[in-house]
């Protein structure tokens, strides 16, 4: 058969495929983001990149609290008579296709006036003329071809937010610091006696000191702040040496051209600083698209709608919701409270927050949480409780979120400095002392170099550029961490839990077996086209399963609905559902999904559906079990259970049925015995997991939706890499081991020029870069090599 | 004699020059988005194709 795929997105389009215009597309959503393109001549989107389209959703009424003015006000960045500015977050932001159709609407829409893509984070700003346009319609828009926009809870309540650049700002200095110095300090490296330069010494040394001064007062003024924290709270960290370098630096350099002694060390004091921010400044790779922080915030919609007792519909926002409140709820939306159900049939979908991977079908009168999706139709509610006081809100209010893993983490890098910190001063006071017997007026001269040359700049940088770089590695193999510090972590753990659904188990992929009597082919026809007018998940799933049957007009078809359908096509008869509806009475209780079928009031069989486990799962498994305790939690009930044991090492403790709040006790009681746990899971239902955790790893299959807030995304396909990852960040903390190894042998060999007494400032502005530069070589090669060996 | 002393300023008046459009260039964003604009550079030639005409249906949708 030919390979179809349809023009504008690309999926499959072999079994119903539209053509037009010669091209074959998958659904009429598709055509129509195409004559829309294509009428406006706005055809090179075709040409960027191949089939770079989305299929646009319905969103009938979804966007109805864009009318609201208080809720619009709150997201726009801009407003002022006539133009609006808005940033709008688009996850289907992918290839340059998209950078030139989001920045060439004004061709689609004469009001939009310009509009700015920012491919990193995804987002699009927006200005438009209000007059005759609104939010609303903007957004409606950008649904229809393809791109809608993402507005959350969490856009409200941010509103606009802070660009950090001081970083920029610092580094931009410093480096402007170093330069000019360097250039300034030039004429004395080579010690040129003469009259000439004697005359204009002043000038230049008082000009190096301004140009310092910046450097000093404000781009170190980091490492002042953290090394004032850490001695505080008596803890000697890296900036403690930095510091105390920067500061011996500047105040003997001040002191020697005051008292025309010598030019001072200006030009390493700026270097230093001006390094040591690069690396900082390497080491902060973000990804801007990508948020670790979330919470319940960024699921829930911002506006609902609500019934007002006249009956009249309006569009009211979340935290305004209050007990007693009639809401509707759409197809696909998030119910944001709990609630009872009034009307209409509900099928909610609770993977987010328990993991169970069934939709649960509910009657009116029946309790409903938030967080559960309905799929099925409209609903009506009748609010419990506000959105704060819901069940999987108060799970937020856990301990966990509040404390900072980062703060609490004491680094390679840190627990190093201790012991150098007191070293150093040891030497410095030895070699004072020494000196002090000899020869007093060298004493202050070496203690000051000592402290000069052992600053620990290469320290300092070799962890940033290790991790940065390793960051970055990981992050093109698709896994993306949040900061240097999870590499850390990631190479302590001993201990490793995984969630079941939606972790190990592909969310889209299940495996039927079928036993009973073989259907004979009329019964396989009629059961196929029973099932193609079904829109039930598992009815779906079972149609793609089964072979491809010729479409035949059924006379009687009805869906009943928590039960199963029947349908009637000439003399034959079947029944597809639960095994009550079908009449089996055998079955007594199985965990697994069932589906049975019966023809003719005649019991056939039962097709079953198990999980399909991620591609790699029992070797990754294998390969972990000599080095880590393993456990799996699951929210779900224990029917896999048999299939597991047979899958994994025996060791693998499972454990079914947790609640989100059992499983955080679990991990904290592994910790509280000292065990250093990592925990990889998907959905809401693991946040309280990932954040009590260690290292909480979140699995995503598609990593521009949302995964609860962790410290890691790892894209699904990469699950069964998931071993080599940490070993990468094993070998990280080697490279940085001998970094540092490589470090002391410089300061060794500056020590002896301080404590000697004839550390002169060439040496020094040699020494310097030297150690850093060499460490940044070797930290980029060494870690390329490993990167070089992952998958 | 006193060139030096010229040479200095014109140096420094130079290098803070460059300094000040620096800090400008930061402030209006211009790094807060390093890739974006690499691929629009890209785009020209499609643009001018665009202002040919079809300024009319443009409402249609």
């Amino acid at each position: 058969m030919e390979h179809k795929t349809c023009f504008h997105c690309g999926l499959d389009s072999q079994s119903n495929s539209i053509t037009f215009d010669d091209k074959i597309f998958c659904c009429n959503g598709c055509k129509t983001v195409y004559e829309i393109f294509s009428i406006n001549d706005l055809n090179c989107y075709y040409d960027l990149q191949e089939a770079p389209g989305a299929t646009p959703k319905e969103i009938e009424g979804k966007y109805d609290f864009l009318d609201t003015k208080k809720i619009i006000e709150k997201l726009l960045d801009f407003n002022d008579n006539n133009t609006q500015i808005v940033t709008l977050y688009i996850p289907h932001i992918h290839c340059s296709s998209c950078i030139w159709i989001l920045e060439n609407l004004n061709k689609l829409q004469a009001e939009i006036g310009a509009s700015v893509v920012n491919f990193g984070n995804k987002t699009v700003r927006i200005t438009f003329n209000s007059e005759n346009y609104t939010l609303k319609s903007l957004v409606t828009m950008l649904s229809s071809i393809g791109y809608e926009p993402y507005i959350s809870l969490e856009d409200f309540e941010t509103g606009k937010k802070q660009i950090d650049r001081s970083l920029i700002y610092k580094l931009g200095v410093a480096g402007f610091a170093f330069g000019n110095v360097m250039f300034l300090s030039f004429p004395e490296y080579f010690q040129v006696e003469g009259f000439w330069l004697e005359q204009y010494k002043p000038v230049f040394r008082w000009l190096m000191f301004t140009f310092s001064l910046p450097v000093v007062l404000y781009s170190a003024q980091d490492y002042f702040i953290s090394a004032y924290k850490g001695l505080r709270s008596k803890i000697l960290n890296i900036d403690v040496p930095i510091v105390l370098g920067v500061l011996v630096l500047f105040i003997r350099s001040t002191a020697e051209i005051i008292f025309d002694l010598g030019t001072g060390f200006f030009d390493s004091l700026t270097g230093l600083i001006f390094f040591l921010l690069v690396g900082k400044f390497f080491q902060k790779k973000t990804y801007a698209f990508l948020s670790f922080e979330r919470d319940y915030k960024s699921y829930f919609p911002i506006g609902i709608t609500r019934i007002t007792s006249e009956g009249i519909e309006e569009s009211v926002q979340v935290y305004d919701i209050k007990k007693g409140d009639r809401l509707i709820i759409r197809n696909e939306e998030l119910i944001p409270v709990d609630c009872i159900l009034i009307k209409g049939h509900a099928r909610i979908d609770y993977s987010f927050v328990t993991g169970e991977s069934e939709a649960v079908s509910k009657q009116s009168g029946d309790k409903l949480f938030a967080g559960g999706k309905q799929l099925d139709g409209i609903i009506e509610i009748d609010v419990l409780k506000s959105v704060e006081q819901s069940y999987l809100t108060q799970l937020w209010s856990n301990d966990v979120f509040k404390t900072d893993k980062e703060n609490a983490f004491t680094s390679l890098t840190n627990s190093i400095s201790k012991h150098f910190t007191i070293a150093i001063l040891l030497i410095a006071f030895i070699a004072t002392s020494f000196w002090l017997m000899t020869d007093s007026t060298k004493a202050l001269n070496v203690f000051t170099a000592v402290l000069i040359i052992a600053c620990p700049c290469a320290i300092a940088l070799s962890a940033p550029f290790t991790f940065g770089n390793l960051l970055r590695i990981l992050g093109k193999k698709k896994f993306y961490l949040k900061n240097a510090v999870v590499i850390e972590q990631l190479a302590k753990i001993d201990t490793m839990i995984f969630d079941k659904t939606g972790t190990i188990t592909a969310n889209k992929e299940t495996t039927i077996s079928y036993d009973g009597t073989v259907l004979n082919e009329n019964e396989e026809r009629l059961l196929k086209n029973t099932l193609r007018g079904s829109n039930h998940p598992l009815s779906r799933t079972l149609y793609n399963l089964l072979n491809k049957n010729d479409i035949i007009t059924l006379d009687h078809y009805q869906e009943h609905i928590g039960e199963g359908i029947e349908a009637n096509y000439k003399t034959e008869h079947i029944k597809v559902g639960s095994a009550q509806f079908v009449g089996y009475k055998a079955e007594i209780s199985n965990l697994n999904t069932t589906v049975h079928i019966s023809t003719n009031a005649d019991y056939k069989g039962k097709f079953t559906f198990y999980n399909a486990y991620r591609k790699g799962l029992s070797t990754l498994f294998n390969s972990l079990k000599t080095d880590y305790d393993l456990a799996i939690l699951s929210g779900d009930n224990a029917g896999e259970k048999e299939n597991l044991t047979k899958l994994l090492p025996g060791k693998t403790k499972l454990l079914f049925n947790q609640k989100p709040e059992d499983k955080l006790e679990y991990i904290k009681y592994h910790q509280s015995e000292g065990a250093k746990v990592l925990m990889v899971g998907d959905g809401l239902n693991d946040a309280g997991a990932l954040a009590q955790s260690d290292v909480g790893i979140a699995i995503s299959e598609n990593v521009n939706v949302f995964s609860p807030a962790c410290d890691a995304i790892l894209d699904a396909s990469k699950f069964n890499q998931l071993y080599s990852y940490i070993k990468a960040s094993k070998s990280a903390i080697k490279i940085i081991k001998w970094s540092f190894v490589l470090s002391f042998l410089y300061n060794v060999v500056g020590l002896y020029f301080a404590v000697t007494g004839q550390l002169a400032p060439v040496i020094a502005a040699i020494l310097m870069p030297l150690s850093s530069i060499s460490i940044v070589v070797f930290t980029t090669i060494a870690t390329n090599y490993i990167g070089r060996h992952l998958e | 004699m006193s060139v030096i002393y010229v040479l200095l300023a014109i140096s420094i008046i130079i290098a803070v020059a460059f300094f000040i459009a620096f800090v400008f260039a930061v402030k209006k964003g211009q790094y807060d988005d390093s890739y974006t604009p690499s691929v629009r550079m890209l785009f020209e030639d499609e643009l001018v194709k665009e202002n040919s005409n079809k300024q009319i249906i443009t409402n249609k949708d």
